[in-house]
């Protein structure tokens, strides 16, 4: 019984991956199918014209670049902002900590609808307010810029959630230790903190840069005309269709994949690494004793 | 260069909690000074408050004569040895050892220089590309020490820097400490619960309890004429004897216990109770009882320490005593059960009051 | 405060202190502020803002009430306004989405957790990840191919024998957004269920089990009461990214199938009724924050473990 329960756990496995993986195996594939609509059945042979489509597409390639910008632009602000929220937070206590915590993270549950519409609306009042209902200057004027604005205000609390865990493990007697050898409070920050807190900065960058590029929600509400990629592929899937979306899905989650995989492969690496020291100071602690 | 400390009526108050109650002490130039104390006593406050990590609520702080008040922990001329370390993980230990120099903009060579040579001074030679975490305790240890030398401090201070020791690598590095400190001649504050780490290291030790300095002198002061029944016992086992005081006079004092009355030196006791108080060493065994001091009992059990034998007794009113006979091969050790009387000199019998606290 | 000044000084602790009043201030507070403030307002050419007929009033919000519709359930047919059918069917498909991913995740988070060997855990929760990585957008574009009238889940089925004709997936009310919700959103489901799943002591699921407790009430009385506060903010996560979905009512909905985002979605970006839009979103903040607070209060949990 208990064998046969085993069974069906692991069978529930793999067809919970299947669900979750099928989809965009299906989808590149039918990147490669010579026909006009997006599919893989019928199968129709193979051919690689929808890439060299997809580079010929000037509207894809612009909303490509946009979205770079804008991601990169996210993560700065986003990584700056929530590793400065995250500090600030780990170090003040009581009633004023709840309050501001509870705030930055309730920023995550507010629909992006909301914070599309709300930051379009308050950026061009605020303009309208100071400059008159004409010629409103640029950053009070629908466009990519209200984007990034409207999407760091969740993305940071992100980046806040991971670098507030990894500031759990760090040992504010480091901080004091440095002091007292006479670095300044700029030193401490630069030598101290920022080292061990890079990890996490690092993965908040990576969350914060996948995030923009996803975001559709926000973007929708601010952009102005401008396209993103998300936007573009949306405006694509309403109209007519053709399978240079595939292969552009396929080119990112190809990306996305060997991203992953050098992850991956670097943090094994540095277990290793870990392990090795441990190993060594095992060795010189039974050395001293003998 | 080393500079002397004074701590003077100094106080430190958490909310209603007060910490340290005001301190008293004078530390000497190139002194080792220990603060020997129970847990939660108000150790590392003191030491937090010299090197500037809190402000006193009350009292001044003098380091090299001048009142440091106000200044922060980088501007004083003292390094401290955290509780735990601190050692900076992410860096290898040269740079470890010359952060200190780093921050006041020395150049590399210069302080990969100095890192090798005080790597040497405390016997690590060849460590200083190794990153922490490839270390042992003592040797972690070690490059703390080296690492608040770089900075040439006039006071080192050290919280507790052994306690995560194994016992023999402690006893091994309390001599490496005592002879480091004689090597460079800094002044080193140094903070422990251990008594035989304080007394064997130190050229004066400072007893604490409940944030209150109970008796500054040097270790075998403390030791032989603790001033109260707290030191006393913190620093060395005792036989207690409740009692009251008859007469006094020259120092010594007649104190009838339900044990009969006995003489003893007089410690300063003012208007508070005593308690009679004799170190088991002192006491003396014998099969008739002598002229004054004796006590009858019957020996309940024995055990063998090594150096000495320890003999526990039990008396006719019930209670427990023990003495310790030094064991030189030659000593007559009693049977378990044994009538026998325990005796001790009055010079070394002393009268204590109770611990100076507050309440 | 106190603290934030020793252990960084004043100069840094002001750029902190900055930084995070502008993300609070002026990302967040202010625009839903303004965002209030403006549901209020009637809508008017540009002209006429700030003229005598620009007053608050509610008008924006009864909006909601206008234009009703027929329809029957159970047997007894009503009308009801058509914007409010779309709110109350966005929340019960949504609560439908949440329901479902935690039916399907729940038996995975468990065997991620307690019965798969510990080595190859890793390796599948990176195949797990594959898909969070791939955009929102892409994810709901394959759901379109698959479920095409002539797609692949048709020719599989047919191929199968299990239907004679192909279906019209996305002809089917709101099947095709439910399914293209729950492939987009189970993980995180998974996740949060599974962190709590783990941190259950194995130890106890045995002592049950020797105590001759059977699965099901293994899993009733231990592992769910255990993990309720993964499974909470795991709940909160997917009925709120459901509820504001653009992306996937839009791309798999069908005629009939209007989810609420749609309609503020036309309000601002086709009627340009950005009034109208404004009080329909803070109609839909108001809900989550209704829906948070309930859940919280049923689960008894705190803000602060939903963020974990
Ligand atoms: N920041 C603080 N706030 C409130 N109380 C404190 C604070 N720091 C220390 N205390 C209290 O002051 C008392 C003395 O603390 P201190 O750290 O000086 O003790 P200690 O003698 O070093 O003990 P240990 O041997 O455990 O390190 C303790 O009761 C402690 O709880
Ligand atoms: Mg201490």
């Amino acid at each position: 019984m208990h064998k046969f329960r085993q069974t069906l756990a692991h069978l529930y496995m793999v067809l919970f991956l299947i669900f979750l993986l099928a989809p965009l195996v299906v989808m590149s594939g039918a990147a490669f199918n010579d026909s006009k609509l997006p599919s893989i059945v019928p199968w129709r042979g193979f051919t690689t014209m929808w890439f060299s489509e997809m580079i010929a597409d000037q509207r894809m390639m612009l909303a490509f670049v946009n979205t770079l910008w804008v991601a990169v632009a996210v993560a700065v602000l986003a990584v700056i902002v929530g590793t400065a929220s995250a500090i600030l937070v780990n170090s003040i206590s009581g009633r004023a900590r709840t309050v501001l915590y509870g705030m930055m993270i309730s920023t995550i549950l507010i629909p992006g609808v909301v914070i599309g519409i709300s930051t379009m609306i308050m950026w061009t009042k605020l303009g309208g307010a100071i400059f008159g209902p004409d010629g409103k200057p640029w950053p009070f004027i629908p466009g990519l810029h209200l984007s990034v604005l409207g999407q760091v205000s969740y993305i940071a609390a992100m980046v806040m959630l991971l670098v507030l865990a990894r500031l759990q493990s760090f040992d504010a007697g480091l901080e004091e230790a440095a002091l007292d050898l006479g670095a300044s409070h700029a030193q401490v920050m630069r030598r101290i903190l920022l080292p061990h807190l890079y990890p996490a900065i690092g993965a908040g960058a990576a969350v914060a840069f996948f995030q923009s590029i996803e975001n559709f929600n926000v973007t929708q509400f601010t952009r102005g005309g401008a396209d993103t990629l998300t936007v573009y592929v949306f405006s694509k899937v309403r109209s007519g269709i053709t399978p240079t979306i595939n292969a552009l899905a396929f080119l990112l989650i190809c990306v996305t994949l060997l991203l992953a995989l050098a992850y991956e492969i670097n943090r094994r690496r540095r277990a290793r690494i870990e392990a090795a020291r441990q190993a060594e100071a095992r060795r010189a602690e039974d050395a001293a004793l003998s | 260069m080393s500079a002397g400390i004074d701590l003077e009526n100094v106080c430190c108050d958490f909310g209603s909690f007060r910490a340290v109650d005001n301190a008293n002490v004078s530390i000497r130039p190139g002194e080792f000074f220990s603060f020997l104390g129970p847990s939660g006593c108000g150790k590392t406050t003191i030491l937090r408050m010299v090197s500037g990590f809190i402000e006193p609520t009350q009292g001044v702080i003098r380091i090299g004569g001048a009142d440091v008040k106000g200044k922060r922990p980088n501007q004083r001329p003292t390094a401290l040895i955290f509780q735990n370390l601190a050692l900076f993980p992410l860096m290898p230990i040269w740079e470890n050892i010359s952060f200190g120099l780093e921050v006041r903009g020395i150049d590399k060579a210069t302080r990969r220089k100095k890192a090798e040579e005080l790597l040497r001074l405390v016997d690590l030679p060849g460590a200083a590309d190794k990153m922490v975490s490839q270390l042992s305790g003592g040797q972690k240890q070690r490059v703390a020490i080296a690492r608040a030398l770089a900075v040439e401090p006039q006071v080192m201070l050290l919280d507790e820097p052994l306690s995560a020791l194994d016992l023999k690598l402690r006893q091994h590095m309390r001599a490496e400490l005592r002879a480091i400190q004689q090597r460079t001649g800094v002044t080193f504050i140094y903070i422990t619960h251990d008594q035989g780490e304080a007394l064997a290291m130190s050229d004066r030790v400072g007893v604490m309890s409940q944030g209150r300095i109970q008796q500054i002198a040097d270790p075998r002061e403390i030791y032989n004429n603790p001033v109260n029944g707290f030191v006393a016992s913190f620093v060395g086992e005792n036989n207690i004897f409740q009692g009251e005081v008859q007469q006094a006079a020259d120092g010594m004092a007649s104190f009838a216990t339900p044990h009969g009355t006995f003489r003893a030196r007089l410690g300063e006791l003012g208007d508070k109770p005593g308690k009679l108080y004799v170190r088991p060493e002192h006491m003396l065994l014998s099969d008739a009882p002598a002229v004054e001091n004796s006590v009858p009992v019957t020996i309940s059990d024995i055990s063998f320490e090594g150096s000495f034998i320890a003999v526990h007794a039990t008396s006719d009113t019930g209670a427990i005593l023990s003495a310790e006979i030094r064991n030189d091969g030659a000593a007559t050790v009693p049977e378990k059960g044994a009538r026998v009387h325990m005796t001790f000199d009055p010079a070394r019998a002393a009268i204590l009051p109770d611990a100076n606290v507050r309440g | 405060m106190q603290d934030l000044l020793r252990r960084y000084g004043p100069g840094l602790t002001l750029i902190m202190t900055l930084l995070v009043a502008f993300w609070l201030l002026m990302l967040v507070i202010l625009p839903n502020m303004t965002l209030f403030e403006q549901s209020f307002r009637p809508y008017l050419p540009v002209t006429e803002i700030g003229g005598p007929r620009d007053t608050y009033g509610f008008g924006n919000y009864l909006k909601v009430f206008d234009g009703s519709i027929e329809r029957s359930l159970f047997g007894i047919s009503f009308s009801i306004p058509v914007h409010v059918m779309t709110f109350g069917l966005t929340i019960w498909y949504s609560m439908v989405v949440t329901a479902l991913c935690f039916l399907l995740a729940y038996p995975l988070a468990y065997y991620m957790a307690k019965i798969v060997n510990p080595r190859s855990l890793p390796t599948l929760i990176l195949l797990l990840f594959i898909p969070l990585w791939v955009s929102e957008v892409l994810r709901a574009f394959a759901w379109w191919i698959i479920l095409a009238f002539r797609g692949p889940l048709n020719a599989l089925l047919l191929s199968l024998g299990l239907i004679d004709d192909p279906i019209r997936w996305t002809n089917m009310g709101y099947t095709g957004v439910v399914i293209g919700l729950i492939y987009t959103y189970v993980l995180f489901m998974l996740f949060p269920v599974y962190n709590a799943v783990q941190s259950l002591d194995t130890n106890q699921i045995e002592a049950a089990e020797d105590l001759g407790a059977p699965w099901w009430k293994i899993h009733w009385r231990i592992v769910l009461p255990h993990a309720k506060p993964g499974i909470a903010s795991g709940s909160v996560m997917v009925f709120m990214l459901s509820a504001g979905s653009l992306l996937v009512p839009s791309i798999l909905g069908s005629t009939t199938s209007q989810w609420f985002t749609q309609t503020i979605n036309q309000w601002f970006n086709d009627a340009l009724d950005w009034n109208t839009a404004s009080a329909y979103a803070f109609l839909l903040l108001l809900l989550c924050t209704v829906f948070v607070s309930i859940a919280m209060r049923l689960f008894r949990v705190k803000l602060s473990d939903i963020a974990k």
